[in-house]
């Protein structure tokens, strides 16, 4: 293992199944301690990318290191924590034998391997549960058990495959306090999920994957700014119809008008949010309009998904 | 609607192949072995009994007698090893008493006739007080039909083929109880009394087909002795508790092969062949917990049938044998779970092929009917399964009371089927590794 080798280096990565290309020459980074956001639409490549990874799926070509080394290496298993996206647990099982599985499959034993489940139990708030069977537990519950399944050996690189899928959102906060604890202890995290805002809250740096490719990556701001661009979506309802020699004073500023009968809206892109609306305003007010309602609005990450697949994340 | 009701359920059937299977196929199976079992593969003839016979009076009524046994249908005569038929005279030496018992004790006969000395002589009585000379069959009791077969046989014999014996004894019981015949009468009987021993002369006997067999039972004294089960408490128990054990191994072994497939359909194998337990760790693992349960089930079964059924499983003699024949089936079994559940692609599935396996292997290997009741190509054909060879170790132990050593073929057969069940479960199962 390389001291200053990546988390996780993948280099045009191919795979195909039945002459279908799953993976078409993927190439991606994870620095240490950041969180990647793997976004895409079903189909997309994701869970072929995070089985290659997993050493689940052996790629038909590229590269692919985790921490310098191939992902079917021992070390390379010991490293890695793989939370599949299914609730991959023993449901007959306690929460505390569950642990002690999976522990005992990372190679843990004696001493760390009970430190490591009185620390995975405090962890996901399930030690007055432990030795309640798996399939008693709430689906909550099973989430946060099936996260620590897959950390308990303390992994350097882990994979989290949409862990907080079909769960409440107070589940779902709890969640991501705890790879909120991940990511403070310096954990490198791949992360795929369906979540637009759990990825922009999450996530370091998002990729986006279609047909195989990453077709973008970097932050979110570097996204939208490479995408949909900087501006900032203005709509204001108007109390009353506007008067047609302010509607073409408005217009010379960039607005654009749609009637709804009773009043008016009005909608406008701007870069300078404080200088613009105050002058729409004015002449509002110079026209004896009142103002309903207004929302300003900062480009989403759905826009731009949008934009770069024509898809919506969740088709 | 009702029809709709019916028909809906029939194009599930029709897409659930398992069902189908154990709907259809399996009692077909079922009832094609027992035919063949009982019916000899549909020919309605009943098998014949393999009978060593030593004849130890050499009299010309002895081998009239034993001329008369071997034209007998129903009887498979051996007078030396490998001489099973009138037609087959093989060199070596004929049996003795103590290689007959021998035979018996082996299991190679289920019965064995010494005619002693004398026998030629004085071989019928009709009344009680008698002086006569008893036939010694030697019977081994886990066959408990074959010394009545060949009891009622040497009776029919001997009225069949010494009719001259049959006519003198009656005419000295006349001469006894009619106050004497004159020497006149006496030499017309004997001329007569010639004359039919010349006609019943071995070679002139007919073959007489078994289901003819019947006549006076008792004619002809005979001490019938079971050299194998006299000592047993309850011999038949054995037989039982090795047979439904080990068919009932088979069935946990492939019940529980099938948490394979549960974790594979869950996405558990996935997940455990990500961490640091290859898929060969991972069938050894699960090899090493079935065969566990397979041993605790067969202790078991022994144990409960030594404390309620008298098995005498706690003696020096049976239990070292005992340990390594369950050892040696266990790992059968359990492999053969593991194979079926690499095989198969779901839980019903499995069960459909399990239960049909585990039936047929059951009927066939004795689990159900005793191999040694049935014909003798049922016998040997029985022996594909794991059942007959499992079996067959565990007769030696308690019922023949074998030195240790006589368990070679079937340790060396069920641990080889392990080996190569196991080897072929891990081939099977690379397309759960890797995508």
């Amino acid at each position: 293992m390389s001291a200053t080798a990546l988390p996780l280096a993948i280099r045009d990565l191919s795979k195909s199944f039945d002459g279908r290309k799953a993976l078409d020459g993927v190439t991606l980074d994870l620095s240490p301690g950041e969180t990647l956001g793997l976004l895409g639409p079903n189909g997309a490549g994701k869970t072929t990318l995070v089985r290659s990874v997993a050493g689940r799926v052996v790629p038909d070509g590229g590269s692919l290191s985790i921490l310098g080394l191939s992902p079917e290496d021992d070390s390379a298993r010991a490293v890695r924590g793989w939370v599949p996206q299914e609730i991959a647990l023993y449901p007959l099982l306690s929460a505390r034998e569950n642990l002690w599985t999976f522990g005992r499959y990372q190679g843990l034993a004696g001493g760390a391997l009970d430190a490591g489940i009185r620390k995975s139990l405090d962890w996901i708030g399930l030690s007055d549960r432990a030795e309640d069977k798996t399939d008693r537990l709430s689906g909550g519950m099973k989430r946060r058990l099936n996260i620590a399944a897959g950390t308990i050996h303390e992994p350097r690189v882990l994979l989290l495959d949409e862990p907080t899928v079909g769960v409440d959102p107070q589940s779902r906060e709890r969640i991501y306090a705890m790879i909120g604890e991940l990511k403070a202890g310096g954990v490198s995290i791949l992360y795929t999920t369906h979540y637009m805002e759990e990825a922009e809250r999450l996530c370091d740096r998002i990729a986006i994957i279609d047909n195989g490719r990453i077709i973008a990556s970097g932050t979110t701001e570097e996204l939208i700014r490479k995408s949909v661009g900087a501006k900032q979506a203005l709509t204001i309802d108007t109390t009353a119809p506007i008067p047609s020699e302010i509607r073409e004073r408005l217009s010379r500023a960039g607005a654009t008008l749609l009637g709804d009968g009773e009043g008016d809206r009005l909608q406008a892109s701007v870069e300078d949010p404080a200088t613009q609306i105050r002058q729409l305003l004015e002449l509002l007010h110079a026209g004896h309009v009142g103002v309903r309602d207004l929302t300003l609005k900062s480009p989403t990450l759905e826009q731009v998904f949008l934009q770069l697949t024509g898809r919506e994340l969740r088709e | 609607m009702i029809l709709a009701v019916a028909w809906n359920r029939l194009m599930n059937l029709r897409r659930d192949r398992a069902a189908f299977v154990l709907a259809f196929v399996l009692p077909v199976a079922f009832f094609s072995i027992f035919a063949g079992i009982f019916a000899g593969s549909g020919r309605a003839t009943t098998r014949r009994v393999n009978l060593v016979v030593v004849d130890e009076d050499q009299s010309a009524g002895s081998r009239r007698f034993v001329a008369g046994l071997r034209a007998e249908a129903g009887l498979a005569v051996s007078l030396k090893p490998g001489d099973k038929d009138a037609e087959e005279h093989p060199a070596g030496p004929a049996y003795t008493a103590a290689t007959a018992e021998q035979a018996v004790r082996k299991g190679d006969v289920p019965v064995a006739l010494v005619i002693p000395k004398g026998f030629g002589a004085r071989p019928l009585s009709f009344g009680p007080g008698n002086e006569r000379v008893a036939l010694r069959l030697l019977s081994d009791s886990s066959d408990p039909i074959a010394p009545q077969v060949v009891f009622g046989l040497i009776q029919k014999v001997a009225m069949t083929s010494m009719p001259a014996s049959l006519a003198r004894t009656g005419m000295e019981e006349v001469d006894r109880w009619s106050g004497g015949l004159t020497p006149e009468q006496k030499a017309n009987m004997e001329k007569v009394l010639g004359a039919i021993d010349r006609e019943s002369a071995p070679g002139s006997v007919t073959r007489t087909p078994a289901a003819a067999s019947g006549g006076q039972a008792g004619i002809v004294a005979v001490d019938v002795r079971d050299i194998v089960g006299e000592k047993k408490r309850n011999p038949t128990v054995t037989f039982y508790a090795a047979g439904l054990g080990v068919m009932f191994l088979l069935f946990s072994a492939t019940g529980a092969g099938g948490a394979l497939i549960e974790e594979a359909e869950s996405g558990t194998l996935d997940r455990i062949l990500a961490t640091r337990v290859s898929m060969t760790r991972l069938l050894l693992g699960k090899l090493l917990y079935l065969a566990g349960v397979g041993i605790v089930q067969l202790f078991l079964m022994f144990g409960w049938g030594a404390l309620l059924f008298g098995i005498e499983l706690f003696t020096p003699q049976h239990f070292p044998g005992f340990l390594i024949m369950t050892v040696a089936t266990a790992i059968a079994a359990s492999t053969f779970g593991l194979l079926l559940a690499s095989v198969c692609r779901s839980r019903m599935q499995l069960v459909a092929v399990a239960n049909l396996s585990i039936l047929v292997m059951s009927a066939l290997g004795g689990s159900l009917y005793p191999r040694f009741l049935m014909p003798e190509g049922m016998q040997k054909f029985g022996l594909i399964t794991i059942n007959a060879w499992a079996l067959d170790g565990f007769q030696k132990i308690f019922w023949r009371d074998e030195p240790l050593w006589h368990l070679w073929p079937q340790v060396l057969v069920l641990t080889g089927l392990g080996a190569l069940f196991f080897l072929i479960a891990r081939r099977v199962a690379r397309r759960w590794e890797l995508a």
